[in-house]
């Protein structure tokens, strides 16, 4: 499923001595099956844009369309079910006895089947990566990775076709957050959802995404393939935000060996791209 | 969602008013409101509107924001003002069966009115441009006096400091909480009474949660920076008497000195 963005604006608090303008004439679309990041500084209305994508803002003015249809009025309902979107600190959101009813909550409010309920809460917790014994534990109890994974159940149990995550590795320890992050990956591969990634760190995203949006003061400052927004280095840092540190190493490396290639944006590609050096040396 | 709540009523400005130290505002405030209650004469009532409009153009104040604080309060004066119009006996300007209107009743029913609205009014503008906590600062020192004889003053105040501070994060947290649930297919828009009621559990739970979370959290930075209640304490920013409530104070005494003069000298009641 897609997200279509059409001259979106938003204004907090209009009419008061408060207001203020968070969105200004967006425009993006994202494809069917797309790894999307959205990225920026904080305060930069990235999670402002992402509330539109399920209803829960309504544009000042502007459209937004899930697979080429405006969500509004009679079919909004409709849509806005293919949108899951993980909050930040979702854990926050826990709130029953048992994890199980936790999970489950989303399918008991649409009025699914018992039979239904529990089978697909059981594939999600295995899908996650969790145990079933911690069904019958209450939320409280559990560690801060695994309460984060209930909570982001709770929205995966909902298999929504869109998946949007606002910095699911916030506040996590650095295994944590690779985990998070594997398995948002892996289920973006094995579910061919749309997923898109809110975040204010290039390290998290660059690794994971086919695209990246970078947000600026409410507005859309570039968008294009991680390869390319890293080229403009300048101009990221004057916005407040950094390349991954691994990239900031290769450009140094650069300049005192020339022959080296520079885009480099994670370990994974940095180990190749020095293997490659070597051999050369070597050969 | 919880949309758009402004806290408190505060609207930030630079005027004189905005300026003042709350302690001034408050006994300020505190005159013209018994000022108010003992005026008799329609004059006097048009010379405190007079002050009240002044004040508010001088702060710049939206006038909207002090009718937005009358809104509530409308049914009390309506209802106020019919039991005075219906019930004061007097000369008889109309009569219809048992029900008589009196030229006595009518009378009561404006003055009524009139107090109702310009005590409101009157402190309205003191809450639009004093910030909560600086107004909290005010009434610490104010009953500073009663902790004398016991009254835990400086607790009383902190306390009402820290719900006030934590007002805007609960309900910045009650938003995000209400929204992820929304998320999960809350619907808090329709439903009768009790789906609604039940639909507020998802969020009550999470909102007590983290209010304990944060109150604990509090309670040890509060104390790691060795916080052990108003004893010894000294502030930050301290609360300073400067030209500006001195100028305020003579506008009011002034004025005062004028409405006495005209409601008790020159047409006595």
């Amino acid at each position: 499923m897609s997200v279509t963005v059409k001259n979106l604006s938003y204004v907090y608090m209009k009419g008061t001595s408060f207001e203020k303008k968070a969105l200004e004439d967006i425009n993006i679309n994202i494809g069917t099956g797309e790894f999307v990041g959205i990225i920026g500084h904080t305060g930069s209305g990235k999670s402002t844009l992402v509330q539109h994508f399920n209803g829960l803002l309504k544009p000042t003015s502007g459209s937004v369309f899930i697979n080429g249809e405006e969500l509004k009025g009679n079919r909004a309902k409709e849509l806005k079910r293919k949108v899951g979107i993980v909050f930040q600190y979702p854990e926050h959101q826990l709130f029953e006895e048992t994890v199980y009813k936790d999970i489950a909550f989303g399918l008991v409010k649409r009025g699914e089947s018992k039979e239904a309920i529990d089978e697909k809460v059981r594939n999600t917790v295995k899908a996650l990566g969790l145990s079933e014994d911690i069904l019958e534990k209450s939320p409280f109890e559990l560690s801060g990775g695994q309460k984060r994974r209930v909570a982001i159940a709770g929205i995966l149990v909902l298999q929504p076709e869109i998946l949007v995550l606002d910095e699911p590795a916030a506040g996590l320890d650095p295994k944590g957050r690779d985990e998070i992050f594997n398995l948002i990956s892996d289920l973006h591969k094995s579910h061919k959802m749309t997923v898109i990634l809110v975040s204010h760190s290039m390290e998290d995203i660059a690794r994971y995404v086919d695209n990246i949006i970078v947000m600026n003061r409410g507005k859309v400052e570039m968008t294009g393939p991680p390869q390319s927004i890293f080229s403009k280095m300048e101009r990221l840092e004057e916005i407040g935000l950094a390349l991954p540190q691994i990239t900031y190493l290769f450009k140094k490396l650069k300049k005192r060996i020339p022959a080296i290639n520079d885009n480099i944006i994670s370990v994974s590609e940095a180990r190749k791209e020095l293997e490659k050096y070597l051999r050369k040396a070597d050969g | 969602m919880v949309k758009d709540i402004t806290l408190g009523q505060y609207i930030p400005g630079n005027s004189l008013i905005h300026r003042a130290d709350p302690r001034v505002k408050l006994i300020l405030t505190f005159i013209l409101m018994t000022t108010i209650m003992i005026v008799k004469s329609y004059t006097a009532f048009l010379m405190i509107a007079g002050l009240i409009l002044v004040t508010v153009f001088s702060g710049k104040i939206p006038f909207v924001y002090t009718l937005k604080g009358l809104k509530p309060i409308m049914p009390v004066v309506i209802f106020t003002a019919l039991i005075n119009i219906f019930t004061t006996e007097g000369t008889v300007l109309y009569g219809f069966k048992f029900i008589h209107i009196t030229y006595e009743g009518l009378d009561m029913a404006a003055k009524t009115s009139l107090r109702i609205v310009t005590l409101i009014i009157g402190t309205s503008i003191m809450l639009l441009t004093t910030t909560p906590l600086s107004l909290t600062d005010g009434i610490e020192r104010l009953l500073y006096p009663l902790s004398r004889i016991g009254l835990p003053v400086h607790e009383f105040a902190m306390m009402m400091n820290i719900a006030l501070r934590f007002i805007p994060t609960l309900l910045e947290e009650t938003d995000k909480v209400m929204k992820a649930q929304a998320s999960r297919g809350v619907d808090f828009e329709t439903g009768g009474i009790i789906e609604r009621g039940k639909n507020f559990i998802p969020v009550l739970v999470p909102l007590f949660v983290s209010a304990l979370r944060r109150a604990d959290e509090l309670a040890v930075a509060m104390e790691a920076r060795c916080y052990n209640g108003g004893k010894g304490r000294t502030r930050m920013k301290q609360l300073k008497l400067t030209k500006v409530d001195l100028q305020i104070t003579l506008v009011l005494v002034v004025f005062e000195f004028v409405l006495l003069y005209v409601q008790y000298v020159k047409m006595p009641v």
